[in-house]
């Protein structure tokens, strides 16, 4: 927001008179949409490209309108979202459980980071199909792929947010003469809340393309197979709108963890 | 309490877990307690290692791979600094742009293969589209806020004198968008690796290191999917060295921050 605001500040310093000065920001960022939707729709008019390459955006619109009106689109849906959900809670779980291990001891740090590391550098992707041998391409492949994808960044983001805690902070702790329980609930959760809130963020993101990754390579249903589906009958379509739905849930998930972020800001300036 | 602990103490705890892991590794294994198509030894292991690196020409398949994300990373690169630069100087390109590639972004990046094999195919073309495009989100992302961020005064003094959009972009807005442009090459570089794995995987047409695990997939072959998989990590890992590297280059005339 701030940025905006920012640049339209700025703006109205320059006196020259702008084209698209009197349209509101929605109208200007619906021109390009529109302009690629005509130029879409005038090239499959005239044929310029076959069918199985750019389907008419007639074609989509109908598509999209019987796959969810026959709530085919919506199952797809909830069936990614339902393994998001699952294999998110149980990486991001254990991402938390050892980032808190690792960030309030030094031991357990020394002894787990390096493995830790390692294990990180080795892409998601690159687990699937060792996996694959090795639990098969059924559900607990995908909730494990995706609570990987979930449990690295949230580790690694709740170990350093815990230990960039203000030492100024601990040291009330200790003039309060907090028990440890006390020390951990009251001043170095609430502080690492910020960063654990980056480790979330990006673990849901990591989770779903993840998902996305896995359904693609090794699913019978779910968003991710449609698009391998699409693809094998040559149903554009198809594939095109499951892309639109993959982008609507990322879109949503990002919104939502933003509301929440500021929920949880709030709550702690109230305390404050 | 850090200094307290001595380098050689957190080296061999650090070592602890690893070492632990590999024994019990080699001990299930040899001992039969797990079956070794799932779990093959250490020294099958190595000797798989041996065969695709001497007689199978792995380091070719690796070549191709590189060749493949380092093709991809700078026609995406480039083309990401000069997409954001320009939004970062025309402000009706910026309100114009910026909405629909925010909208479009949103797509997880390996939804796009499937369109990227239709229009493309499966050869060598897509793959670089799909690596290029990989590197190219984030290095926009991330050079846009870093002009966005050009101070104002330079702004003003770049306004003062006139200023051609051309000088604009080389003297105020890609110099002060620097480090933002080195944290979206490094995320760029990661992006780009990942993209050509999965590029491989789904693909899969001709040699590459991604190519090399789902051969082993089909074959049965854990020993192999095993190596592949660590060479995987192995080259995610110096690429992301290397991004440090370049990110300290680039930002070498900076005077140190402190954070």
């Amino acid at each position: 927001m701030a940025v905006i605001s920012e640049f339209f500040g700025h703006a109205r310093l320059r006196p020259r008179k702008r084209l698209l000065g009197r349209l509101g920001t929605g109208a200007t960022a619906l021109v390009l949409p529109v302009a690629i939707l005509t130029l879409w729709w005038v090239a499959s008019d005239r044929g310029w490209l076959p069918q199985q390459i750019l389907p008419a955006p007639a074609y989509v619109y109908e598509m999209a309108r019987d796959m969810i009106a026959s709530g085919e689109i919506l199952y797809h849906t909830g069936v990614s979202l339902r393994r998001v959900i699952i294999g998110f809670a149980i990486g991001a779980a254990l991402g938390l459980s050892l980032g808190i291990a690792m960030g309030l001891s030094e031991v357990v740090e020394d002894y787990a980071k390096p493995l830790f590391l390692a294990f990180a550098q080795i892409p998601t992707l690159g687990w699937i199909p060792l996996l694959m041998l090795l639990v098969g391409i059924d559900e607990t492949l995908k909730i494990i792929i995706i609570a990987k994808g979930a449990f690295v960044p949230m580790a690694m983001n709740t170990f350093t947010g815990i230990r960039n805690v203000s030492p100024r902070y601990i040291e009330v702790g200790h003039a309060l003469r907090f028990s440890r329980w006390q020390q951990l609930r009251l001043i170095i959760l609430p502080a690492a809340i910020p960063s654990i809130f980056t480790g979330i963020r990006y673990g849901l993101t990591h989770s779903w393309t993840s998902l996305v990754g896995v359904e693609l390579l090794a699913s019978s249903e779910g968003l991710g197979y449609l698009l391998v589906w699409g693809r094998q009958m040559f149903w554009l379509d198809t594939v095109i709108i499951a892309m639109i739905a993959i982008g609507i849930v990322g879109f949503v998930m990002d919104k939502g963890l933003n509301s929440t972020e500021h929920l949880i800001q709030r709550w702690k300036k109230g305390e404050a | 309490m850090a200094a307290a602990t001595s380098q050689a103490v957190r080296f061999r705890r650090g070592i602890t877990l690893p070492i632990f892991l590999l024994i019990a590794w080699e001990v299930s294994s040899r001992s039969g307690l797990a079956d070794p198509r799932f779990l093959p030894s250490l020294e099958n292991v190595a000797l798989t290692a041996k065969r695709e690196l001497i007689d199978n020409n792995l380091f070719g398949d690796l070549a191709y791979s590189l060749m493949r994300n380092l093709a991809g990373f700078l026609i995406g690169s480039a083309l990401g600094v000069g997409f954001a630069t320009l939004l970062a100087l025309s402000r009706i390109a910026d309100r114009l742009v910026m909405p629909t590639f925010n909208a479009v972004k949103q797509i997880s990046l390996l939804a796009w293969i499937p369109l990227i094999s239709v229009w493309f195919g499966f050869g060598e073309q897509a793959k670089i589209v799909f690596v290029a495009l990989a590197a190219f989100i984030p290095i926009v992302l991330n050079t846009y806020d870093g002009m966005r961020a050009a101070p104002a005064d330079l702004l003003e003094v770049g306004r003062a004198l006139k200023f051609r959009p051309h000088q604009r972009a080389l003297r105020i807005y890609i110099p002060s968008a620097m480090p933002a442009i080195a944290t979206g090459v490094h995320l760029g570089l990661i992006y780009s690796w990942l993209a050509t794995v999965g590029a491989e995987y789904f693909l899969a047409v001709g040699p590459g290191i991604g190519g090399l695990v789902i051969a082993g997939r089909e074959r049965f072959d854990m020993a192999m999917v095993m190596v592949g998989v660590f060479i995987l990590g192995l080259v995610g890992f110096s690429l992301n060295r290397l991004a440090y590297s370049l990110e300290a280059y680039l930002l070498r005339w900076r005077p140190r921050q402190v954070r």
